[in-house]
């Protein structure tokens, strides 16, 4: 019972930080109806701001870590809304293939261009936040860095859904995600939209990324690929461009995915996240939290 | 088309073996040509076949695959095994010389069991999975390609994670090119018969394709099988060239090599698909001496492309509307 509470516990914060790379995919679906693969470098770029960051702050203080994440974040979104203008932008109305082809040579480029700028060696990633272990009388153990991944995601969830039901932008941003033309006719402009959703959705990368990296302490250019497919596993496991589903799927994808590490199975932990997909998509195709739209003729 | 293509065209048949007498005459003078030549020439003509058997379903057939690597990797594994465990056995009883030598009898059956293999998988993977369309297809055939190498890291029969190493160098320039020849004619043949024309039919408009009658989930399965088979022989081909596999070599990143060759050739466009192979095979050895910036200079041209020529380096006129339609 304590073996399986732990692993709830490491489940959890391991499905939070999908939770956070999935949003970004589940917005950017949403609007573009397209996989974004340069979210998952976005997400490398991110862990390796916090890197740099760090050096910054020597104190380890829980607001010097909450500032060195806040700069990561803004950089990404940077970061991500060039992308999307020198990219994206151009393709709008071409097939979805062209950009789907784009988005993986933007992948490419980040993931070999941080390999000349940052090194291809694993870099130890440092401890940002004071740490803590807190053991209960049975044996339980939660880290301090375990809760704050939680409570960091937490936070962005609730601001995010703030954002996206009660300011202006946000209701902009359903109106385009259900119509561009009826959007852009109202008044809307879409393209600054757009570039709002992939700076949100960049932003929250980094700040996946800054968490997943405190507690797997090494980075290295290639290690958002792995945590970006789960993390589009994830947003399609709760219905892609549903935004409470893809944190929904990110916390359920962590929790199996924990579960199955602490099994027999666990070598083939990273064939699961594939499985529960296809699982998912032959079952549910619009996801536990989608609706199904039959296609019209 | 001028008068010698279209001349060429009535007798396919006989171009298929003019290109493999071809081949075999282009064996037996191999030894005087520079090695490395041969390497580059060898590698060519596996990623040929690659990317042709991939354009049968990326192409062709319009549905978007990204496990290719996976199938390759069923063939490599499929025919390594037949010829390091089973080879021995079966050299120790064949006749030395029967029509050909025993190792090519053995190499052949290996291709073919390796072939065979993969479109098992390809019908265990496409049943299911065709059902769904566009990027949910992407992103589910990405996924049983990293669950097939996943499963391989697990087997320790086959070397697990370590791979398989010491298998025999069977693989010489005449399997390879007469392979890519028998590919190329394959898919050809077939897409541009009666039954074929409903591939392009599913890929043009599915809806209306069904509304003809046509059996499209039949067609997909029909076109994912071939495909499959065609990138288990190159995986065997690969293997027995390399003679030595692991599940890292066919990952995701090997899938988008070939995808890559498939778009920039332009889809549907078997002609480009063979030159943007030949293309991107030979690209990494021209930038050699520029190694650390190979990868981002790829990249570039990557996005560039899709920027300025969407519908692939080699399309013209004729399929530019339907190009590129996933």
């Amino acid at each position: 019972m304590i073996v399986f509470l732990q692993q709830l516990i490491n489940g959890l914060s391991v499905g939070a930080v999908y939770a956070l790379i999935a949003l970004g995919y589940t917005m950017v679906y949403g609007i573009l109806r397209f996989i974004n693969f340069a979210h998952s470098d976005v997400f490398m770029v991110g862990a390796y701001c916090g890197f740099y960051c760090s050096r910054l702050d020597s104190g380890h203080t829980l607001a010097g870590g909450l500032l060195v994440m806040a700069i990561a974040m803004v950089a990404c979104a940077l970061l991500g809304i060039i992308i999307e203008r020198l990219a994206y932008r151009p393709l709008r109305g071409s097939s979805n293939l062209a950009v789907l082809i784009t988005a993986i040579g933007v992948s490419l480029l980040l993931e070999n261009a941080a390999q000349l700028v940052f090194g291809a060696d694993p870099k130890a990633f440092p401890a940002l936040f004071p740490e803590r272990n807190f053991t209960s009388q049975a044996g339980l153990t939660v880290s301090s860095n375990q809760l704050l991944v939680l409570a960091v995601t937490a936070v962005l969830l609730v601001a995010l859904q703030w954002i996206v039901l009660h300011t202006k932008i946000g209701t902009a941003m359903r109106a385009v995600a259900f119509n561009h033309q009826a959007a852009a006719l109202m008044g809307i402009n879409v393209d600054r939209v757009i570039s709002f959703t992939f700076g949100l959705g960049s932003a929250l990368a980094a700040a996946g990324g800054i968490l997943y990296a405190m507690n797997y302490p090494s980075i290295d250019p290639y290690m958002g690929t792995l945590p970006g497919l789960k993390a589009f596993v994830a947003a399609v496991l709760g219905g892609i461009g549903n935004i409470p589903g893809a944190a929904l799927g990110g916390f359920l994808l962590g929790l199996i995915e924990t579960l199955v590490k602490g099994s027999k199975f666990s070598t083939y932990s990273d064939a699961i996240a594939f499985a529960v997909l296809i699982l998912i998509l032959l079952f549910r195709p619009a996801g536990l939290l989608g609706k199904f739209q039959v296609e019209k003729v | 088309m001028n008068r010698l293509t279209s001349a060429l065209l009535a007798w396919p048949k006989a171009v298929l073996l003019a290109c493999l007498l071809a081949s075999l005459a282009f064996w037996l003078i191999s030894d005087r040509i520079n090695p490395y030549y041969m390497d580059v020439l060898t590698k060519i003509g596996i990623n040929v076949i690659l990317a042709v058997s991939l354009n049968l379903i990326n192409g062709y057939t319009g549905q978007f695959s990204l496990g290719h690597a996976g199938f390759m990797a069923v063939g490599a594994y499929a025919a390594a095994a037949v010829t390091m465990f089973a080879g021995p056995k079966f050299l120790a009883l064949a006749p030395a010389a029967w029509l050909l030598p025993a190792t090519d009898g053995l190499f052949l059956g290996a291709l073919l069991i390796g072939g065979l293999a993969a479109a098992l998988a390809g019908i265990l993977v496409g049943a299911p999975s065709l059902r769904l369309k566009g990027d949910y297809l992407a992103i589910v055939t990405l996924g049983f390609g990293e669950i097939i190498r996943v499963i391989f890291r697990n087997i320790d029969s086959l070397g697990g994670a370590l791979g398989l190493n010491g298998i025999p160098p069977y693989t010489n320039i005449f399997w390879v090119l007469a392979v890519a020849c028998i590919c190329t004619y394959v898919v050809l043949a077939m897409v541009h018969s009666t039954y074929g024309r409903g591939f392009v039919a599913v890929r043009d408009d599915e809806v209306a394709a069904e509304a003809m009658g046509l059996n499209t989930t039949r067609y997909k399965i029909v076109a994912f099988v071939v495909g499959a088979f065609f990138a288990g022989m190159a995986g065997g081909l690969y293997g027995h060239y390399t003679l030595s596999i692991d599940p890292k070599g066919f990952d995701f990143m090997r899938s988008i090599e070939i995808v890559v060759m498939v778009i920039l050739g332009g889809m549907g466009n078997t002609a480009g698909v063979i030159a943007a192979a030949v293309l991107l095979t030979l690209l990494p050895e021209v930038l050699r001496p520029f190694e650390k910036y190979r990868m981002i200079f790829y990249s570039l041209l990557l996005i560039i492309l899709m920027l300025t020529r969407p519908q692939g380096l080699f399309t013209w006129k004729r399929t530019l509307k339907t190009a590129g339609r996933a």
